[in-house]
């Protein structure tokens, strides 16, 4: 089922003819005859929750949002995306940009945002033009600017192009970056639900999230609630890459096996070559690997589908989590000391340094790694690599401290081995991967 | 020492009015991108402090959010940069050779320029175009499934506009 990508591929939906033809905008005409709470409590009915990592339910979020007499608040959009292995939300925007101005002017409706930024990560320049080219057209057409159709709403949509920091996809990082700041994460509490932007209560949420609550809308949130399964409600996108056929980005419901997604021609078509699946990261950088044999079935035998539930079962000994929907796929020919080493220098690279664990430990983390992944490595290595994930994660002011130690604990935790086979062959490490050995899947080694 | 041309003003004053009346401040990242656009593709201690000067602001806060940026660059660059992503999901598909492809062919290392200034190498962290790997970023755009022979195509067609521009 498709409810955000259906018509992102129909000719010049990008124009806003095309896409109001096709149905766009009847959202907002009916969000506008509803009142700001009856919207807020048909997203908390669809059991939406934030597609940007956390999973936290929007419609609990906005119902945080606080509403001192006086104070303008703010819709922030979340457009940073910079997990590696997601790119979902470029492609949302860049094909179908209409449906997310669509999903911000009834956000904003809903929260009382009169002026609501896109902040956009720096290097999605062309896409900026894209947004703004959007942003006129509805402007144009009385869907922005003041009181839209008459209703006495006010509102105006700004981008914010951010300059190249992971951290700043971080809430409260993107908060002090719109404000001109460095991306240093805030403590929390305050929340920003209650002091965000310019110390004024705002709600900072993903471009999915955001573009879901049209269909939300649209079909009500009970209807909604019926797709997928459990508390993975609606349809997820999920961009898939690495070693397969068919890489790219797909809307699944939540109710299909990761095997189907993997192996059937609807999505990924298989691992590329003729080659075997070795390992995933099925939600960006930041959660554990799994082995296939872990990846296709629960610790407890049973089949493992696309959703949080699913995917997180057996929490992190034996499970990993639905993240940002960054879906990485390892060939047995990929070697995971190398993977989790371009991984470590990436979070040494993106940590912002206000907290030591977090400053040190990702370099310290990387410096081992290549010295591992080089032929360098001691057995104590191994050991010491572990004691410093676990030293950083809890420790930190955000969460990227805990996102750097999971990839790393997670590789150690499975595929020890590897580690050692790097230490015990030195000469070997550059010119041969480990192999597929025993955490391979019997489908893995049929295929 | 350089301004804002007209147009670049009324750029810059399109990008001030989006934020509440004091707040200026929070155009600094865009207005950066402005000046680094408008001064050849770096940020000088003297554009720095103009774009402070502009907005009102401490030329320390304006130096301490380039620094913290990674696409603001403080030194000359080549006529072209390009930004070849090395994370995780575009090494699964070959970005280290690419890379050792591009050093070779242009004769640098990843942070070095090309002695006629024409070609920045810079190795970046994950771009979100995973999906379409090996990649880089080429001015506002990026180029997608890099083979060498693409790598080459590029080289050609930079050297082709610079002769074009001249
Ligand atoms: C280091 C770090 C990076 C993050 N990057 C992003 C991002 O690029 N995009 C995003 O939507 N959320 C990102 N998040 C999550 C945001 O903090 C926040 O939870 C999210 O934008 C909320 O929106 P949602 O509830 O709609 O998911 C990141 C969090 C952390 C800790
Ligand atoms: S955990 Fe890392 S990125 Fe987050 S605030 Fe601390 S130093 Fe900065
Ligand atoms: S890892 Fe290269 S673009 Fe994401």
């Amino acid at each position: 089922m498709k409810l955000l990508l259906e018509k992102a591929h129909i000719e010049n939906i990008r124009l806003y003819d095309v896409y109001r033809r096709e149905g766009g905008y009847r959202s907002v005409e009916k969000a506008l005859k509803m009142t700001p709470d009856e919207i807020v409590d048909q997203v908390k009915r669809s059991g939406l929750r934030g597609r940007g990592g956390a999973g936290f339910p929007t419609g609990m979020k906005w119902s945080f949002i606080a509403k001192p007499e006086g104070v303008p608040r703010h819709l922030v959009c979340n457009a940073d995306e910079s997990e590696p292995g997601t790119f979902k939300d470029r492609y949302l925007m860049e094909f179908i940009p209409h449906l997310l101005i669509e999903g911000l002017i009834v956000s904003s409706f809903a929260l009382g945002s009169n002026v609501t930024y896109i902040y956009i990560r720096g290097e999605y320049a062309w896409i900026v033009d894209i947004l703004e080219q959007a942003i006129i057209e509805a402007k144009n057409n009385g869907w922005l600017g003041k009181n839209i159709q008459g209703t006495g709403f006010d509102c105006e949509i700004y981008v914010q192009r951010g300059a190249g920091a992971y951290i700043c996809g971080e809430e409260t990082a993107l908060i002090e970056s719109l404000e001109g700041k460095r991306g240093n994460p805030r403590i929390k509490p305050p929340f920003p639900a209650v002091k965000g932007v310019w110390d004024r209560p705002t709600v900072v949420n993903n471009v999915e999230t955001l573009a879901a609550v049209v269909p939300i809308i649209n079909m009500g949130g009970d209807e909604y609630a019926k797709i997928g399964v459990g508390k993975s409600t609606g349809t997820k996108l999920i961009s898939a890459c690495g070693n397969l056929n068919k890489p790219g980005v797909y809307e699944i419901d939540m109710t299909i096996s990761v095997e189907e997604f993997i192996y059937s021609d609807k999505y990924c078509g298989g691992i590329a070559n003729g080659r075997k699946l070795k390992a995933c990261i099925p939600g960006g950088s930041s959660v554990p690997i799994l082995p296939a044999n872990l990846l296709l079935k629960t610790a407890k035998g049973e089949t493992r589908y696309m959703n949080y539930e699913s995917l997180s079962d057996g929490g992190f000994a034996t499970g990993s989590m639905m993240g940002s929907g960054g879906f990485i796929v390892l060939d047995e020919d990929q070697c995971v000391v190398r993977h989790t080493l371009t991984l470590a220098r990436f979070y040494r690279h993106e940590s912002c340094g206000q907290c030591s664990p977090c400053r040190e430990g990702t370099g310290w983390m990387e410096k081992i790694l290549k010295n591992i992944e080089y032929g360098k490595g001691k057995m104590s290595d191994i050991d010491l690599l572990w004691d410093i994930q676990s030293r950083i994660e809890g420790n930190t002011i955000c969460p990227l401290g805990d996102a750097a130690a999971w990839p790393v604990a997670a590789a150690i935790r499975h595929f020890r081995d590897e580690f050692e086979w790097h230490v015990f062959n030195p000469d070997e490490c550059l010119k041969r991967n480990y192999g597929l050995a025993h955490y391979a899947d019997e489908r893995a080694l049929a295929v | 020492m350089s301004s804002f041309s007209q147009a670049q003003m009324i750029e810059f004053n399109r990008l001030v009015a989006r934020y509440p009346e004091g707040k200026q401040k929070s155009a600094l990242l865009p207005v950066l991108h402005l000046a680094q656009e408008s001064f050849g593709g770096w940020l000088s201690a003297e554009t720095m402090d103009y774009v402070a000067s502009l907005l009102g602001v401490e030329p320390i806060e304006v130096y301490e959010v380039a620094t913290f940026y990674s696409m603001y660059n403080l030194k000359p660059v080549g006529k072209y940069m390009f930004e070849v992503c090395q994370t995780g999901p575009c090494m699964l598909r070959g970005s280290d050779s690419i890379i050792a492809y591009i050093e070779e062919k242009l004769g640098i290392k990843p942070g070095e320029t090309t002695l006629d200034g024409m070609f920045t190498l810079k190795t970046v962290e994950c771009l979100g175009a995973c999906g379409y790997a090996p990649m880089m970023q080429l001015g506002k755009h990026y180029r997608e499934h890099l083979t060498s022979e693409k790598v080459d195509a590029i080289i050609e067609e930079c050297r082709k506009n610079a002769a074009m521009n001249n």
